[in-house]
Protein backbone atom coordinates (compact mmCIF):
# COMPACT_ATOMS: atom_id res chain seq x y z
CA UNK A 1 0.00 0.00 0.00
CA UNK A 2 1.57 3.43 -1.00
CA UNK A 3 -0.29 6.43 -0.17
CA UNK A 4 -1.19 9.10 -3.12
CA UNK A 5 1.46 11.63 -3.60
CA UNK A 6 1.54 15.15 -1.94
CA UNK A 7 3.93 18.01 -2.32
CA UNK A 8 7.07 17.50 0.65
CA UNK A 9 7.52 20.57 3.00
CA UNK A 10 9.58 20.50 6.10
CA UNK A 11 9.91 23.61 7.72
CA UNK A 12 12.80 24.55 10.45
CA UNK A 13 9.97 27.07 12.45
CA UNK A 14 6.47 26.89 13.56
CA UNK A 15 6.22 30.21 11.50
CA UNK A 16 7.48 28.87 8.17
CA UNK A 17 5.18 25.79 9.16
CA UNK A 18 2.05 28.36 9.40
CA UNK A 19 2.80 29.89 6.29
CA UNK A 20 2.28 26.97 4.43
CA UNK A 21 -0.51 25.56 6.12
CA UNK A 22 -2.11 28.73 5.30
CA UNK A 23 -1.31 29.16 1.58
CA UNK A 24 -2.88 25.60 1.26
CA UNK A 25 -5.65 25.49 3.21
CA UNK A 26 -7.40 22.04 3.99
CA UNK A 27 -5.24 20.71 0.54
CA UNK A 28 -2.43 20.45 3.55
CA UNK A 29 -2.26 18.04 6.55
CA UNK A 30 0.61 18.66 9.02
CA UNK A 31 2.99 15.58 9.75
CA UNK A 32 3.80 14.28 13.04
CA UNK A 33 4.85 11.16 14.27
CA UNK A 34 2.78 10.21 11.57
CA UNK A 35 1.41 6.74 12.85
CA UNK A 36 -2.36 8.04 12.74
CA UNK A 37 -1.91 9.67 9.33
CA UNK A 38 0.68 7.46 6.74
CA UNK A 39 -1.97 4.67 7.49
CA UNK A 40 -4.97 6.77 6.78
CA UNK A 41 -3.11 7.63 3.44
CA UNK A 42 -2.04 4.31 2.43
CA UNK A 43 -6.23 3.26 2.96
CA UNK A 44 -6.11 6.24 0.53
CA UNK A 45 -8.83 7.31 3.76
CA UNK A 46 -6.78 10.29 3.57
CA UNK A 47 -5.06 12.47 0.29
CA UNK A 48 -3.23 15.89 1.38
CA UNK A 49 -1.92 17.22 -1.18
CA UNK A 50 0.93 19.08 0.74
CA UNK A 51 2.21 17.59 4.36
CA UNK A 52 4.43 19.49 6.69
CA UNK A 53 6.56 17.59 8.26
CA UNK A 54 6.92 19.05 11.51
CA UNK A 55 9.97 16.49 12.53
CA UNK A 56 12.65 19.10 11.86
CA UNK A 57 10.95 22.04 14.15
CA UNK A 58 13.30 22.32 17.53
CA UNK A 59 10.84 24.72 18.90
CA UNK A 60 8.09 21.78 19.08
CA UNK A 61 10.29 19.51 20.99
CA UNK A 62 11.13 18.82 24.58
CA UNK A 63 9.48 18.12 28.09
CA UNK A 64 10.22 21.07 30.69
CA UNK A 65 8.94 22.49 34.01
CA UNK A 66 7.95 25.87 33.70
CA UNK A 67 6.69 27.50 36.90
CA UNK A 68 3.89 25.30 38.37
CA UNK A 69 3.16 24.16 34.90
CA UNK A 70 4.83 21.32 32.73
CA UNK A 71 5.30 22.07 29.28
CA UNK A 72 5.61 19.06 27.16
CA UNK A 73 6.00 20.32 23.06
CA UNK A 74 3.74 18.43 20.73
CA UNK A 75 6.23 16.08 18.62
CA UNK A 76 7.34 14.56 22.36
CA UNK A 77 6.92 10.86 21.24
CA UNK A 78 5.76 8.49 23.62
CA UNK A 79 8.85 6.59 23.81
CA UNK A 80 10.41 10.17 25.48
CA UNK A 81 7.08 10.64 27.67
CA UNK A 82 8.11 7.25 28.66
CA UNK A 83 11.79 7.84 29.48
CA UNK A 84 11.50 11.13 30.78
CA UNK A 85 12.46 11.71 34.71
CA UNK A 86 10.25 15.14 35.47
CA UNK A 87 7.41 13.36 34.11
CA UNK A 88 7.98 9.67 36.31
CA UNK A 89 8.56 12.28 39.40
CA UNK A 90 5.69 14.63 39.07
CA UNK A 91 2.67 13.08 36.31
CA UNK A 92 3.45 9.57 36.33
CA UNK A 93 0.10 8.84 34.83
CA UNK A 94 1.61 9.91 32.02
CA UNK A 95 4.11 7.15 31.54
CA UNK A 96 1.92 4.77 32.87
CA UNK A 97 -0.31 5.53 29.83
CA UNK A 98 2.52 5.71 27.15
CA UNK A 99 3.30 2.47 28.21
CA UNK A 100 -0.15 0.91 27.14
CA UNK A 101 0.02 2.55 23.74
CA UNK A 102 0.50 0.51 21.22
CA UNK A 103 4.49 -1.37 20.46
CA UNK A 104 7.26 0.04 20.55
CA UNK A 105 7.95 0.78 17.46
CA UNK A 106 5.15 2.82 17.54
CA UNK A 107 5.67 4.52 20.54
CA UNK A 108 9.17 5.39 18.70
CA UNK A 109 7.55 7.60 16.24
CA UNK A 110 4.19 8.13 17.72
CA UNK A 111 3.82 11.80 19.76
CA UNK A 112 1.68 13.04 22.08
CA UNK A 113 0.39 16.19 20.21
CA UNK A 114 -0.38 13.79 17.53
CA UNK A 115 -2.36 12.25 19.49
CA UNK A 116 -4.17 14.69 21.04
CA UNK A 117 -4.59 16.73 18.10
CA UNK A 118 -6.30 14.01 16.17
CA UNK A 119 -9.18 13.41 17.60
CA UNK A 120 -9.36 9.77 17.72
CA UNK A 121 -11.82 8.88 20.30
CA UNK A 122 -9.53 5.42 20.92
CA UNK A 123 -6.35 7.24 21.85
CA UNK A 124 -5.51 7.30 25.15
CA UNK A 125 -3.92 10.24 26.23
CA UNK A 126 -6.72 12.98 25.65
CA UNK A 127 -8.68 11.47 28.51
CA UNK A 128 -5.09 11.54 30.61
CA UNK A 129 -5.36 15.17 29.62
CA UNK A 130 -8.42 15.96 30.51
CA UNK A 131 -7.65 14.54 33.57
CA UNK A 132 -4.51 16.48 34.26
CA UNK A 133 -6.63 19.36 33.02
CA UNK A 134 -4.00 20.29 31.36
CA UNK A 135 -4.59 22.94 28.28
CA UNK A 136 -3.32 23.03 24.67
CA UNK A 137 -1.54 25.26 23.12
CA UNK A 138 -2.81 26.43 19.30
CA UNK A 139 -0.86 28.55 17.11
CA UNK A 140 -1.83 29.91 13.55
CA UNK A 141 -0.50 32.89 11.99
CA UNK A 142 -3.21 35.67 13.76
CA UNK A 143 -1.15 34.34 17.15
CA UNK A 144 -2.22 31.71 19.66
CA UNK A 145 -4.42 30.49 21.85
CA UNK A 146 -5.30 28.31 24.62
CA UNK A 147 -7.81 25.45 25.01
CA UNK A 148 -8.56 23.44 27.53
CA UNK A 149 -8.64 19.88 27.00
CA UNK A 150 -11.57 19.56 28.90
CA UNK A 151 -13.35 22.10 26.27
CA UNK A 152 -11.31 20.87 23.07
CA UNK A 153 -13.14 18.01 21.94
CA UNK A 154 -16.12 18.04 20.02
CA UNK A 155 -17.09 15.25 18.46
CA UNK A 156 -14.93 11.90 16.55
CA UNK A 157 -11.94 13.33 15.00
CA UNK A 158 -13.69 16.90 15.25
CA UNK A 159 -11.85 19.02 18.21
CA UNK A 160 -11.82 23.23 18.70
CA UNK A 161 -8.43 23.09 16.55
CA UNK A 162 -9.09 25.17 13.33
CA UNK A 163 -7.63 25.34 9.63
CA UNK A 164 -4.23 27.17 9.52
CA UNK A 165 -3.77 25.89 13.32
CA UNK A 166 -1.26 23.77 14.78
CA UNK A 167 -1.09 22.35 18.74
CA UNK A 168 2.26 23.42 19.75
CA UNK A 169 2.55 22.44 23.31
CA UNK A 170 0.49 21.39 26.15
CA UNK A 171 0.85 22.53 29.35
CA UNK A 172 0.02 20.75 32.22
CA UNK A 173 -0.57 22.06 35.92
CA UNK A 174 2.13 20.37 37.93
CA UNK A 175 -0.18 17.52 39.99
CA UNK A 176 0.40 17.77 44.09
CA UNK A 177 2.97 16.35 45.61
CA UNK A 178 1.59 13.30 46.74
CA UNK A 179 -1.39 13.16 44.45
CA UNK A 180 -2.14 9.34 43.62
CA UNK A 181 -3.10 8.37 39.76
CA UNK A 182 -3.83 5.13 37.60
CA UNK A 183 -4.85 4.54 34.21
CA UNK A 184 -6.63 1.39 33.81
CA UNK A 185 -7.25 0.30 29.79
CA UNK A 186 -8.70 -2.93 29.35
CA UNK A 187 -7.84 -4.14 25.58
CA UNK A 188 -8.00 -7.59 23.82
CA UNK A 189 -4.35 -7.26 23.04
CA UNK A 190 -1.27 -5.81 23.54
CA UNK A 191 -1.10 -2.42 20.45
CA UNK A 192 -4.78 -2.26 20.94
CA UNK A 193 -7.61 0.84 21.59
CA UNK A 194 -9.23 0.39 24.63
CA UNK A 195 -12.32 -1.37 24.91
CA UNK A 196 -12.94 1.27 27.98
CA UNK A 197 -10.24 2.78 29.96
CA UNK A 198 -10.12 5.27 32.51
CA UNK A 199 -7.48 7.87 34.16
CA UNK A 200 -7.99 8.88 37.83
CA UNK A 201 -5.83 11.09 39.63
CA UNK A 202 -6.69 12.31 43.41
CA UNK A 203 -5.26 13.28 46.60
CA UNK A 204 -5.33 12.28 49.89
CA UNK A 205 -5.34 14.01 53.15
CA UNK A 206 -6.20 12.78 56.89
CA UNK A 207 -7.25 9.45 54.89
CA UNK A 208 -9.96 10.76 52.71
CA UNK A 209 -10.14 11.58 49.34
CA UNK A 210 -9.25 16.04 49.19
CA UNK A 211 -9.70 16.26 45.31
CA UNK A 212 -10.34 14.31 42.53
CA UNK A 213 -10.35 13.90 38.36
CA UNK A 214 -11.87 11.31 36.75
CA UNK A 215 -11.89 11.00 32.37
CA UNK A 216 -13.16 8.03 30.23
CA UNK A 217 -11.03 6.37 27.03
CA UNK A 218 -13.23 5.12 24.10
CA UNK A 219 -16.65 4.91 25.88
CA UNK A 220 -18.08 8.05 23.62
CA UNK A 221 -17.09 10.08 20.16
CA UNK A 222 -15.02 12.16 22.67
CA UNK A 223 -13.04 11.59 25.84
CA UNK A 224 -15.11 12.03 28.83
CA UNK A 225 -14.92 13.97 31.83
CA UNK A 226 -16.65 12.36 34.70
CA UNK A 227 -17.17 14.92 36.92
CA UNK A 228 -20.11 14.08 38.78
CA UNK A 229 -18.07 10.33 39.00
CA UNK A 230 -15.36 12.58 40.90
CA UNK A 231 -17.38 14.62 43.03
CA UNK A 232 -18.88 11.30 44.39
CA UNK A 233 -15.26 10.20 45.80
CA UNK A 234 -14.37 13.12 47.69
CA UNK A 235 -14.70 12.75 51.48
CA UNK A 236 -14.53 9.27 51.17
CA UNK A 237 -11.72 6.35 52.22
CA UNK A 238 -12.94 4.85 48.24
CA UNK A 239 -14.73 2.02 50.00
CA UNK A 240 -16.19 -0.63 47.68
CA UNK A 241 -19.61 1.19 48.31
CA UNK A 242 -18.27 4.54 47.10
CA UNK A 243 -16.00 3.03 43.72
CA UNK A 244 -19.20 1.69 43.06
CA UNK A 245 -21.52 4.61 43.18
CA UNK A 246 -18.81 6.51 41.04
CA UNK A 247 -18.16 3.60 38.57
CA UNK A 248 -22.40 4.03 38.12
CA UNK A 249 -21.53 7.93 37.35
CA UNK A 250 -19.07 7.39 35.15
CA UNK A 251 -20.93 4.58 33.18
CA UNK A 252 -24.02 6.88 33.12
CA UNK A 253 -22.10 9.33 31.10
CA UNK A 254 -20.95 6.71 28.25
CA UNK A 255 -22.36 6.13 24.97
CA UNK A 256 -19.97 3.41 23.77
CA UNK A 257 -20.59 2.22 20.32
CA UNK A 258 -21.27 -2.08 19.44
CA UNK A 259 -17.84 -3.05 17.77
CA UNK A 260 -15.30 -5.84 17.58
CA UNK A 261 -14.45 -5.13 21.03
CA UNK A 262 -17.70 -5.86 22.51
CA UNK A 263 -21.49 -4.68 23.02
CA UNK A 264 -22.39 -1.06 23.66
CA UNK A 265 -23.47 -2.85 27.09
CA UNK A 266 -20.28 -4.64 27.68
CA UNK A 267 -18.03 -1.60 27.05
CA UNK A 268 -20.49 0.41 29.40
CA UNK A 269 -19.74 -1.64 32.30
CA UNK A 270 -16.14 -2.20 31.33
CA UNK A 271 -15.90 1.89 31.54
CA UNK A 272 -17.08 1.02 35.55
CA UNK A 273 -14.53 -1.62 36.43
CA UNK A 274 -12.26 0.24 34.76
CA UNK A 275 -13.00 3.34 36.89
CA UNK A 276 -13.38 1.12 40.18
CA UNK A 277 -9.67 -0.21 39.27
CA UNK A 278 -8.55 2.80 38.70
CA UNK A 279 -10.39 4.66 41.85
CA UNK A 280 -8.60 1.73 44.14
CA UNK A 281 -5.07 2.02 42.51
CA UNK A 282 -4.73 5.75 42.53
CA UNK A 283 -6.38 5.96 46.23
CA UNK A 284 -3.84 3.18 47.42
CA UNK A 285 -1.06 5.36 45.73
CA UNK A 286 -1.82 8.56 47.21
CA UNK A 287 -1.55 6.72 50.30
CA UNK A 288 1.68 5.28 50.20
CA UNK A 289 3.54 7.55 48.19
CA UNK A 290 4.33 5.34 45.20
CA UNK B 1 -0.71 14.99 -11.13
CA UNK B 2 1.71 12.43 -10.30
CA UNK B 3 4.60 13.46 -12.77
CA UNK B 4 4.15 17.50 -10.95
CA UNK B 5 5.37 16.27 -7.41
CA UNK B 6 9.18 17.06 -6.93
CA UNK B 7 11.59 14.80 -6.35
CA UNK B 8 13.00 15.32 -2.48
CA UNK B 9 16.57 14.54 -1.82
CA UNK B 10 17.13 11.71 0.88
CA UNK B 11 20.59 11.21 2.49
CA UNK B 12 20.81 8.41 4.85
CA UNK B 13 23.56 6.51 6.61
CA UNK B 14 22.70 2.79 5.81
CA UNK B 15 24.63 0.23 7.58
CA UNK B 16 27.09 2.82 7.97
CA UNK B 17 27.19 3.94 4.71
CA UNK B 18 26.11 6.88 3.77
CA UNK B 19 23.55 6.76 0.27
CA UNK B 20 22.09 10.10 -1.32
CA UNK B 21 18.86 9.18 -3.88
CA UNK B 22 16.03 11.45 -5.29
CA UNK B 23 12.53 10.00 -4.33
CA UNK B 24 9.15 10.62 -4.81
CA UNK B 25 7.58 11.72 -1.22
CA UNK B 26 5.32 9.19 -1.11
CA UNK B 27 8.18 6.52 -0.71
CA UNK B 28 7.90 4.67 2.15
CA UNK B 29 11.40 3.98 3.71
CA UNK B 30 10.74 0.29 3.67
CA UNK B 31 10.66 0.53 -0.08
CA UNK B 32 13.78 2.62 -0.15
CA UNK B 33 15.76 0.14 1.78
CA UNK B 34 13.99 -2.81 -0.50
CA UNK B 35 14.16 -1.08 -4.03
CA UNK B 36 16.59 1.64 -4.02
CA UNK B 37 18.91 0.32 -1.77
CA UNK B 38 18.16 -3.67 -3.04
CA UNK B 39 18.72 -4.26 0.87
CA UNK B 40 15.58 -7.22 1.04
CA UNK B 41 16.41 -8.77 4.76
CA UNK B 42 13.87 -6.07 5.88
CA UNK B 43 10.44 -7.82 5.38
CA UNK B 44 6.41 -6.31 3.56
CA UNK B 45 4.20 -8.14 6.00
CA UNK B 46 1.07 -6.62 7.05
CA UNK B 47 1.45 -2.98 5.82
CA UNK B 48 -0.53 -1.50 8.64
CA UNK B 49 1.72 -1.20 11.47
CA UNK B 50 0.88 -3.86 12.90
CA UNK B 51 3.04 -6.87 12.58
CA UNK B 52 7.10 -5.70 12.47
CA UNK B 53 8.26 -7.77 9.94
CA UNK B 54 10.02 -4.11 8.83
CA UNK B 55 11.45 -3.41 11.57
CA UNK B 56 14.69 -1.42 11.08
CA UNK B 57 16.47 0.86 13.79
CA UNK B 58 16.66 4.72 13.17
CA UNK B 59 18.72 6.53 15.19
CA UNK B 60 18.96 3.83 17.58
CA UNK B 61 15.05 3.90 17.92
CA UNK B 62 13.08 0.61 16.57
CA UNK B 63 10.94 2.06 13.69
CA UNK B 64 8.51 0.21 11.68
CA UNK B 65 9.93 1.32 8.16
CA UNK B 66 6.47 0.40 6.72
CA UNK B 67 5.27 3.71 8.13
CA UNK B 68 8.00 6.37 7.87
CA UNK B 69 8.77 7.97 4.88
CA UNK B 70 12.06 8.08 3.42
CA UNK B 71 12.09 11.80 3.35
CA UNK B 72 11.63 11.46 6.86
CA UNK B 73 15.09 9.39 7.56
CA UNK B 74 16.93 12.13 5.94
CA UNK B 75 19.89 12.88 7.57
CA UNK B 76 19.41 9.78 10.10
CA UNK B 77 21.49 6.74 10.51
CA UNK B 78 19.82 3.07 10.00
CA UNK B 79 20.76 0.00 10.44
CA UNK B 80 19.25 -2.94 8.77
CA UNK B 81 19.57 -6.40 9.32
CA UNK B 82 22.17 -7.14 6.32
CA UNK B 83 24.56 -4.68 8.29
CA UNK B 84 23.71 -6.93 11.56
CA UNK B 85 26.57 -9.68 11.46
CA UNK B 86 30.29 -8.31 13.18
CA UNK B 87 32.81 -6.58 10.90
CA UNK B 88 34.94 -10.14 10.95
CA UNK B 89 31.69 -11.75 9.32
CA UNK B 90 30.75 -14.00 12.39
CA UNK B 91 26.97 -13.85 13.75
CA UNK B 92 25.84 -11.30 15.98
CA UNK B 93 24.77 -12.72 19.13
CA UNK B 94 20.99 -12.23 18.55
CA UNK B 95 21.69 -14.51 15.22
CA UNK B 96 23.40 -16.82 16.73
CA UNK B 97 21.09 -17.16 19.24
CA UNK B 98 18.08 -17.34 16.96
CA UNK B 99 19.96 -20.15 15.23
CA UNK B 100 21.10 -22.19 18.58
CA UNK B 101 17.49 -21.60 20.32
CA UNK B 102 15.74 -22.49 17.03
CA UNK B 103 13.54 -18.68 17.34
CA UNK B 104 13.82 -18.69 13.38
CA UNK B 105 11.36 -20.79 13.07
CA UNK B 106 10.15 -19.73 9.13
CA UNK B 107 12.08 -16.66 9.22
CA UNK B 108 9.49 -14.37 7.51
CA UNK B 109 9.80 -12.20 10.53
CA UNK B 110 12.78 -13.22 11.58
CA UNK B 111 14.65 -10.36 10.45
CA UNK B 112 12.07 -7.37 12.37
CA UNK B 113 12.74 -9.69 15.48
CA UNK B 114 16.77 -9.37 15.24
CA UNK B 115 16.31 -5.74 14.56
CA UNK B 116 14.06 -5.49 17.38
CA UNK B 117 15.90 -7.16 19.82
CA UNK B 118 18.92 -5.81 19.16
CA UNK B 119 17.72 -2.09 20.09
CA UNK B 120 15.89 -4.02 23.44
CA UNK B 121 19.19 -5.07 24.44
CA UNK B 122 21.00 -1.77 24.03
CA UNK B 123 18.32 0.10 26.26
CA UNK B 124 17.94 -3.33 28.90
CA UNK B 125 21.15 -5.25 28.60
CA UNK B 126 19.44 -7.86 31.05
CA UNK B 127 15.63 -8.18 30.41
CA UNK B 128 13.32 -10.33 32.66
CA UNK B 129 11.40 -12.58 30.63
CA UNK B 130 8.08 -10.31 31.12
CA UNK B 131 10.60 -7.51 29.59
CA UNK B 132 11.59 -9.21 26.56
CA UNK B 133 7.97 -10.30 25.83
CA UNK B 134 6.63 -6.36 26.30
CA UNK B 135 10.08 -5.47 24.76
CA UNK B 136 8.98 -7.38 21.23
CA UNK B 137 4.97 -7.00 21.71
CA UNK B 138 5.22 -4.86 17.85
CA UNK B 139 6.50 -8.29 16.22
CA UNK B 140 3.95 -10.73 15.33
CA UNK B 141 5.12 -14.52 14.60
CA UNK B 142 2.66 -16.45 13.11
CA UNK B 143 4.82 -20.02 13.42
CA UNK B 144 4.85 -22.10 16.56
CA UNK B 145 4.90 -19.31 19.06
CA UNK B 146 7.17 -17.10 21.36
CA UNK B 147 9.19 -19.62 23.13
CA UNK B 148 12.12 -20.04 21.28
CA UNK B 149 12.55 -16.58 20.24
CA UNK B 150 12.55 -15.59 23.98
CA UNK B 151 14.90 -17.94 24.42
CA UNK B 152 17.51 -16.45 21.74
CA UNK B 153 17.20 -13.48 22.83
CA UNK B 154 18.19 -14.63 26.09
CA UNK B 155 20.89 -16.43 24.83
CA UNK B 156 21.92 -12.94 22.89
CA UNK B 157 22.26 -10.87 26.47
CA UNK B 158 23.79 -13.78 28.60
CA UNK B 159 26.27 -13.69 25.40
CA UNK B 160 26.80 -10.05 25.30
CA UNK B 161 26.93 -10.12 29.24
CA UNK B 162 29.80 -12.42 29.55
CA UNK B 163 28.23 -15.07 30.83
CA UNK B 164 27.71 -18.63 29.54
CA UNK B 165 24.46 -19.48 27.40
CA UNK B 166 22.16 -22.33 27.93
CA UNK B 167 22.35 -25.81 26.34
CA UNK B 168 20.37 -24.73 22.74
CA UNK B 169 17.27 -25.98 22.47
CA UNK B 170 16.31 -29.36 21.90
Amino acid sequence: MIPGPFTYHRPSSVAEALAVLAAHGDEARPLAGGHSLIPMMKLRMATPEHLVDLGAIKELAGIRADGAEIVIGATTTQAELIKSELLAAKAPIIRETAMQIADPQIRSKGTLGGNVANGDPGNDMPAVMQCLDARYVLQSKGGERIVAARDFYQGAYFTALQEGEILVAVRIPTPAAGHGSAYEKLKRKIGDYATAAAAVILTVSGGKVASAAITLTNVGSTPLFAEEAGKLVIGTNCDAATAKKAAEAAMAITDPATDGRGTAAYRRAMAGVMTARALAKAFARAKTGA
Amino acid sequence: MTDTIEQVAVAVTVNGKRVKRFVDPRTLLIHFLREEMNLTGSHIGCETSHCGACTVEMDGLSVKSCTVFAVQANDTEVNTVEGMANADGTLHALQEGFRQMHGLQCGFCTPGMLMRAKVLLAENPDPSEDEIRFGIAGNLCRCTGYQNIVKAIQYAADKLNGRAQKEAAE
